[in-house]
């Protein structure tokens, strides 16, 4: 039967029917709905992991213990599991385990736009690369196959177009894999140098097998058409076969780790003109052109942003579509902190302090848009807290009494603790604020070690944030609710002045959570000057009319930040 | 031969939904598709965007300036944004609906006066509909998504009880009745 399914969900179901029976995962955009659909199967075992280092050394350990394992995590997640990675390319597997990377080409929700591919060639694990959600689901299970085979970890690689799209999956059985008893073996699992020397030889031979499977599997097809020959693989083969149709002929590539020689040479010797179509770098171009196979890629492609089917038209064909335009400029509609939101109050306190502020990743990083405009530097998972401390190290004492950094309750479990460790240890006096919404927001509301829920929603013990920052040397800790502007300005200004480090909890549910208080819509009364002062906590839900203030019913949840903000007291509860 | 249909909208209006339903009718109808949704950071009531792609082979799951045979609106500032990717002789389907963004509340922008009427200064076939009004009409302000799904299911010229068996099987069985009489208020215009 068929079923229509997110690239995501069919990977889930390729994990689920090939026996997995570990996941261990850290939600990020593109990846996050492999593991909430996998938590579906009873079957399985799943979890979120505090981060991504965490997950597949869990998946890595259940590997070793005999049950066929995956993590799944966005591409710069791979950057935070890369350690244990590298090394577990060395010791190989004794269950299968499979490593779900998504890439975000275009970066709908990321940082940076790096290609996960660098660290497939980097750690010499293979790496498929499917191109729809049926391939997701048949991949899925072909990288157990290969995994046990040839003894390596493998990488799935996807990218947003792959897991956010829905497209038609046959559905299979579960099978059972072949019992896998754990049988000690110190030369292969114990990595330290006079073993880790003979499993490097090990690694090399294996890359060298599976260069063969690469040439002779039939994972890497060549489709006969045209004389115009492509090389694509994933979102980028569908881009160039939507534009170029049978004007082409492709080598399709389903594993693109390592990489075939032999294969690319008989598909080069049968068209006239090669091009490489692969957003993002240059991998395959550099890999062909070493082999002394000439070919056209990044001088007709970009190294950044998505590619598409009018952009491979337009460079192979010099074709355009003709369309319509609207005859004049408008209003760009970026995304904006939903009304309601706790991390509102607790910004447009800072913007009143006038510090400096050290970011982090999460809802919170669209304060620095206008009209918060609250952020000042925004790195990496956890780099607020640490970021921090350094730029206070920098700028001495002084600046310390200035400046924040803000964190999410799921960032801060995720990397944040050990630049807490940082400050209390080397004697620093910075102030770090946790936004406490109880859930992983961005990505899209995951339960996390912070909130007392696991992955199914079932109750489990949460991590005591006030207890932990004692425990590492914190001794001011203080909670605020950032509903409550007025206190929470007051307790940062205290915390500021201190000669110690403080950690501020500014503590108040998602207003998307089921459980957020929801209040009746404020109102403006007559006293309303057109001021537009409410329109600086820029929350979706106000805005000025006619020189009055304008509350919308359907948005507004009573947070009252809007209140705060206006300078006569014109807004309030409907009583 | 690929039927191409853009949804656009503003995060929170339920924009998935309506995508959602789409591919199960053209499912069902045995086409091969793909529906391509934003997830993530953009979701946060910023532009979002839905392709719905349908015919006997997909291949992209994006859709480009100039290939939408429909392009469907949830409010009016989006129709404008995304008219270029309609065909020259595609169809426009755009809510009245205004949501003011962000640089408009904080006076950076002016939100365009009189936008359908120059949609239409540009040939276009547009087609306007209240939809905020027709779903307050069919019960509840939220199911805006359906009365719009209902007014696109008049042009793709398949039986109204495909859409009501995908909705039927779709949606939470305390909102079918109220999704049912939106989608025939888009349905029935």
């Amino acid at each position: 039967m068929k079923e229509l399914m997110l690239g995501n969900q069919a990977v889930a179901r390729g994990l689920y029917e090939s026996g997995v029976r570990v996941v261990s995962s850290y939600p990020g955009t593109p990846s996050t709905e492999i593991t909430e659909y996998i938590a579906k199967y009873p079957e399985v075992y799943s979890e979120w992991a505090p981060n991504e280092k965490v997950a597949c050394e869990v998946a890595f350990g259940a590997s070793l213990g005999g049950a066929r394992s995956f993590c799944a995590m966005k591409h710069v997640g791979l950057n935070v599991a890369a350690d244990p990675v590298y090394t577990a390319s060395y010791i190989g597997v004794n269950a299968g385990m499979v490593i779900g990377v998504a890439d975000d080409p275009g970066m709908h929700s990321s940082q940076n736009e790096q290609d996960s591919r660098h660290h497939a060639i980097a750690s010499k694990v293979p790496m498929l690369e499917p191109c729809d959600s049926a391939e997701c689901k048949e991949y899925a299970m072909l990288a157990y196959e290969i995994s046990e085979k040839y003894d390596t970890p493998v990488m799935l690689r996807l990218s947003t177009r792959i897991s956010h799209s829905r497209s038609p999956v046959e559905v299979g059985e579960r099978i059972t894999p072949p019992e896998k008893p754990y049988v000690k073996n110190v030369g292969k699992n114990v990595m330290m140098p006079a073993m880790a020397k003979a499993r490097h030889v090990f690694v090399e031979q294996r890359t060298a097998a599976l260069r063969e499977y690469a040439e002779n599997s039939g994972i890497n097809r060549i489709i006969e058409g045209g004389d115009i020959g492509v090389i694509a693989a994933g979102t980028t083969f569908n881009y160039a076969y939507e534009a170029l149709g049978g004007k082409a002929s492709y080598l399709k590539l389903g594993m693109v780790n390592p990489l075939p020689v032999e294969l690319i040479k008989t598909f080069a010797s049968k068209v006239k003109r090669l091009i490489i179509c692969e957003e993002l770098d240059d991998i395959i171009e550099t890999h062909c052109l070493k082999h002394g196979i000439k070919c056209e890629g990044k001088s007709l492609f970009s190294f950044c942003g998505e590619y598409s089917q009018s952009i491979i038209r337009k460079a192979v064909l010099g074709e355009e579509y003709e369309y319509r335009t609207f005859p004049e400029q408008f209003p760009a509609r970026p995304p904006v902190l939903c009304p309601g939101c706790p991390h509102r109050g607790l910004f447009y306190a800072l913007k009143g302090l006038g510090v400096y502020v050290s970011g982090d990743i999460g809802c919170y990083t669209l304060a620095a848009q206008k009209p918060l405009d609250c952020l000042d530097a925004c790195l990496c998972m956890g780099a607020s807290v640490s970021g921090l401390h350094g730029f206070n190290t920098a700028r001495g004492a002084e600046q310390a009494k200035r400046s924040v950094a803000v964190i999410g309750d799921s960032t801060f479990i995720h990397s944040g603790i050990t630049g807490l460790i940082d400050i209390a240890y080397n004697k620093g006096i910075s102030t770090v604020i946790v936004l406490d919404n109880s859930i992983t927001g961005m990505t899209g509301h995951q339960n996390n070690p912070a909130n007392g829920l696991t992955i199914h929603g079932d109750p489990t013990v949460a991590v005591d944030l006030e207890a932990l920052a004692h425990a590492v040397g914190f001794a001011s800790v203080r909670v605020t609710d950032p509903y409550d502007v007025e206190t929470t300005r007051k307790v940062v200004a205290e915390e500021l002045q201190k000669e110690e480090p403080s950690l501020v909890i500014a503590r108040r549910p998602c207003a998307l959570l089921k459980t957020a208080q929801r209040k009746k819509p404020l109102i403006v009364t007559d006293a309303c000057v057109g001021c537009k002062s409410c329109l600086k906590v820029g929350c979706p839900a106000i805005s000025v009319e006619n020189k009055h203030a304008v509350i919308d019913n359907n948005q507004c949840i009573g947070c009252g930040v809007c209140a705060f903000a206006c300078r006569v007291g014109a807004i309030k509860e409907d009583e | 031969m690929t039927y191409n249909i853009l949804i656009a909208g503003v995060g929170g209006q339920g924009t998935l939904l309506a995508s959602k339903l789409m591919g199960v009718v053209f499912m069902g109808k045995g086409y091969d598709l793909k529906v391509s949704e934003v997830h993530g950071m953009s979701q946060r009531g910023g532009s979002v965007v839905t392709y719905v792609r349908f015919g006997d082979k997909v291949s992209s799951t994006v859709i480009e300036k100039g290939e939408a045979d429909m392009v469907l609106s949830f409010e009016l500032l989006e129709s404008a944004r995304w008219l270029p990717y309609l065909k020259k002789d595609g169809v426009l389907i755009s809510n009245t609906q205004k949501i003011n963004p962000m640089p408009v509340i904080t006076g950076q922008a002016e939100y365009p006066r009189d936008i359908a009427e120059k949609l239409r200064s540009t040939g276009v076939r547009l087609h306007t509909v209240d939809a905020l009004a027709l779903a307050e009409k069919a019960g509840s302000a939220k199911s805006v998504n359906v009365v719009l799904l209902g007014v696109a299911a008049k042009y793709l010229g398949m039986e109204r009880e495909a859409w009501e068996n995908a909705i039927r099987a779709t949606v939470p069985p305390k909102t079918v009745d109220i999704n049912l009489a939106a989608f025939d208020a888009g349905y029935t215009l």
